[in-house]
C-alpha cells in the first residue's frame, strides 16, 4: 500500500515541478509584454524580461537549494566537527537507499531541521544547535528519516522551487504594484497608466489564485505525514520522532537564523504560533502527528 | 494492408512492453545484489575499526587480557565464518565480546575521557548502526523484487530468463527493530 504511495508522490512531485516552470514562464510573459507595453520597451524588453525569467528558473532549480542554505545561515559541516550526526544521515541514507546528503548546521538555539535540493543526488539536510543538544539517538534519528524521506519522494524539489520561484513573483509584484500607485517610472502617455493599472490588476487576479494553489500543494499536511510514515519506515521506531515532535512543540523559543519565507521546509513552524495559524497554518498541528505515530 | 499494419503495431508494442519489463527486473535484483555488498562494506569498516580499539582500551587498561583476547578471538570468527547463518552467529558473538570491552571500559576514567575512545565508540556504534540499517534495506529490496517476480505479467518474463527469489536476511540480531505497520 505504502510504497504505491510514495511512488505516486515522487511522480507528483515531479509534475509539479514543470507546472510550476511552465506557469512561471505564462506569468513572465505576460508581465514582460504589459511592462513593455507600459515603459515602451517593445520586442528587445519582451525579450529581456523572459531571459531573465529563464535564467531565474535555471537558478532555481540549480541553485536554489544553495540560496535557501545561506538565507537560513546554515553551514556545510564535516564529519570530524558532528561525527553522531554524519553517522546518523550515513546510517539512515543507507536504509533509505539514496545518496549521502550533504550536512548542515544552523548555529541557532531553537530546535528546528529541514531538508532541501532538487533530487537525492543533489540534497542537503540543516539542522539546527538546539535540536542536537536537546535530542536524544533515537528522537535525531527520527527527526532526520523525516528529512531523508522529504528526500527520497522529491518533496524537495517542488518545495525549494515554490520557495525560490515564487519568492520572486512576490517581491516583483511588490515593486510593481508600488511602482503604479506612486505613478513613477517612465511613462509616454498619460492615458495609458490607468489601463496598464486595470491590466495588472486582471493578471494578478488570475494568477493570485493559482499561485495560492502551488503554494498549498507545496506546504501539504498530506506531505508531512507521508514524510513522518516514511521516516519510521526507515528507523522502524515511530516513538523516536514522536518524542522530538513533542520536545520541539514545547520549545518556546523561536528561531532567529531562520528566514520566514522558507519557514514551511522546516520540519516544525520556526516561528512562535499567532493567532492566525489556526487557519493559515503551514505545519500540522504536532499533537496530530504524535497521534497518528503512536498508532503505527 | 491494414491489417498487416495492425499486426505490426501489436508486436512492436509487445516487444516495447518486453523489454521495459524485463530491464526493470534486471535493475531491482542489481539493487539487491548492490545492497548485499553494502553489508559487506559495513562490516568489514566494523572489523577494522576493532584492532585500534583494542589498542586504545590497553593503553589505559593492561590488565583485562581475557577481554581482549575474547575480542580477537570473535573478530577473526567473524571474518572467517562462511555462510549467512555462521556468519551472523559470529558477529553476535563479536557484539557480546564488544559489549563487555566497553563495560572493562567504564572502569577506566581516564579511558572513558579519551578524546580518541570516545571517537572509537561514536564510530563503531554508527557502523553498527550501519549494519543493521544496510541489512534492512537489503531485506527491503529482496521484498520489492521478490513480490515483483511473481505478478503478472512480471512473472512470465521472470520464469522466461530465470529471475529467482533472492533470500531475505532472517537471522534476528540484537541491534534489530520491528517494522513498525504503516498505514496511509
Amino acid at each position: 500500500m505504502e510504497r504505491v504511495n510514495i511512488y505516486d508522490q515522487i511522480s507528483g512531485n515531479k509534475r509539479m515541478s514543470y507546472i510550476l516552470f511552465i506557469i512561471f514562464f505564462i506569468i513572465a510573459f505576460i508581465l514582460s509584454y504589459i511592462i513593455s507595453a507600459y515603459f515602451g520597451g517593445g520586442y528587445i524588453g519582451i525579450g529581456a524580461i523572459l531571459i531573465f525569467a529563464v535564467i531565474w528558473m535555471l537558478f532555481s532549480y540549480y541553485l536554489g537549494d544553495k540560496a535557501i542554505l545561506a538565507i537560513n545561515h546554515a553551514k556545510e559541516v564535516r564529519k570530524q566537527e558532528y561525527p553522531h550526526l554524519y553517522n546518523t544521515v550515513e546510517g539512515l541514507s543507507i536504509a533509505a537507499g539514496i545518496p549521502m546528503p550533504k550536512i548542515y548546521v544552523i548555529d541557532d538555539p531553537s530546535p528546528n531541521a529541514f531538508a532541501t535540493g532538487r533530487d537525492p543526488r543533489h540534497s542537503s539536510v540543516a539542522v539546527t544547535k538546539g535540536l542536537l543538544d536537546i535530542m536524544n539517538r533515537q528522537e535525531l534519528e527520527g527527526v532526520l528519516a523525516h528529512e531523508l524521506s522529504h528526500i527520497k519522494n522529491y518533496d524537495i524539489r517542488y518545495m525549494t522551487l515554490v520557495m525560490v520561484m515564487i519568492g520572486l513573483i512576490g517581491i516583483l509584484s511588490n515593486i510593481l504594484v508600488r511602482m503604479f500607485l506612486h505613478g513613477r517610472g517612465n511613462r509616454r502617455g498619460g492615458g495609458k497608466g490607468g489601463a496598464v493599472i486595470i491590466l495588472i490588476g486582471i493578471l494578478f487576479a488570475i494568477i493570485a489564485p493559482i499561485i495560492a494553489q502551488m503554494v498549498r500543494f507545496a506546504i501539504s499536511r498530506k506531505r508531512e505525514y507521508l514524510a513522518d510514515a516514511s521516516g519510521a519506515l526507515l528507523t522502524r521506531y515511530p516513538p523516536g520522532l514522536a518524542s522530538a515532535l513533542r520536545k520541539i512543540s514545547a520549545n518556546k523559543i523561536p528561531m532567529t537564523k531562520a528566514n520566514p519565507d522558507s519557514a514551511p521546509l522546516y520540519i516544525a513552524n520556526p516561528f512562535r504560533e499567532g493567532f492566525f495559524d489556526n487557519l493559515f497554518s503551514t505545519h500540522p498541528p504536532a499533537e496530530k502527528r504524535i497521534k497518528a505515530l503512536e498508532a503505527m | 494492408m491494414d491489417s498487416l499494419l495492425l499486426i505490426l503495431g501489436i508486436l512492436v508494442f509487445i516487444a516495447i512492453v518486453f523489454v521495459v519489463i524485463y530491464n526493470g527486473l534486471v535493475t531491482l535484483r542489481a539493487r539487491v545484489r548492490n545492497a548485499w555488498a553494502q553489508i559487506d562494506v559495513q562490516l568489514k569498516r566494523r572489523y577494522d575499526l576493532i584492532p585500534n580499539l583494542v589498542e586504545t582500551v590497553k593503553g589505559y587498561a593492561k590488565h583485562e587480557r581475557e577481554v581482549f583476547e575474547n575480542v580477537t578471538k570473535a573478530r577473526a570468527a567473524a571474518i572467517n565464518a562462511s555462510g549467512v547463518e555462521a556468519q551472523a552467529q559470529a558477529e553476535n558473538m563479536l557484539s557480546g565480546a564488544l559489549k563487555s570491552l566497553f563495560a572493562v571500559a567504564e572502569n577506566y576514567p581516564d579511558l572513558k575521557a579519551s578524546q580518541n575512545f570516545m571517537m572509537l565508540q561514536e564510530e563503531l556504534s554508527g557502523t553498527e548502526n550501519k549494519i543493521a540499517y544496510s541489512r534492512q534495506f537489503y531485506n527491503d529490496s529482496v521484498m520489492e523484487y521478490n513480490i515483483r517476480i511473481q505478478k503478472i505479467p512480471y512473472n512470465v518474463i521472470a520464469g522466461m530468463f530465470g529471475f529467482h527469489k533472492e533470500q531475505l536476511f532472517e537471522v534476528k540480531l540484537e541491534t534489530e527493530r520491528e517494522a513498525p505497520k504503516v498505514r496511509f
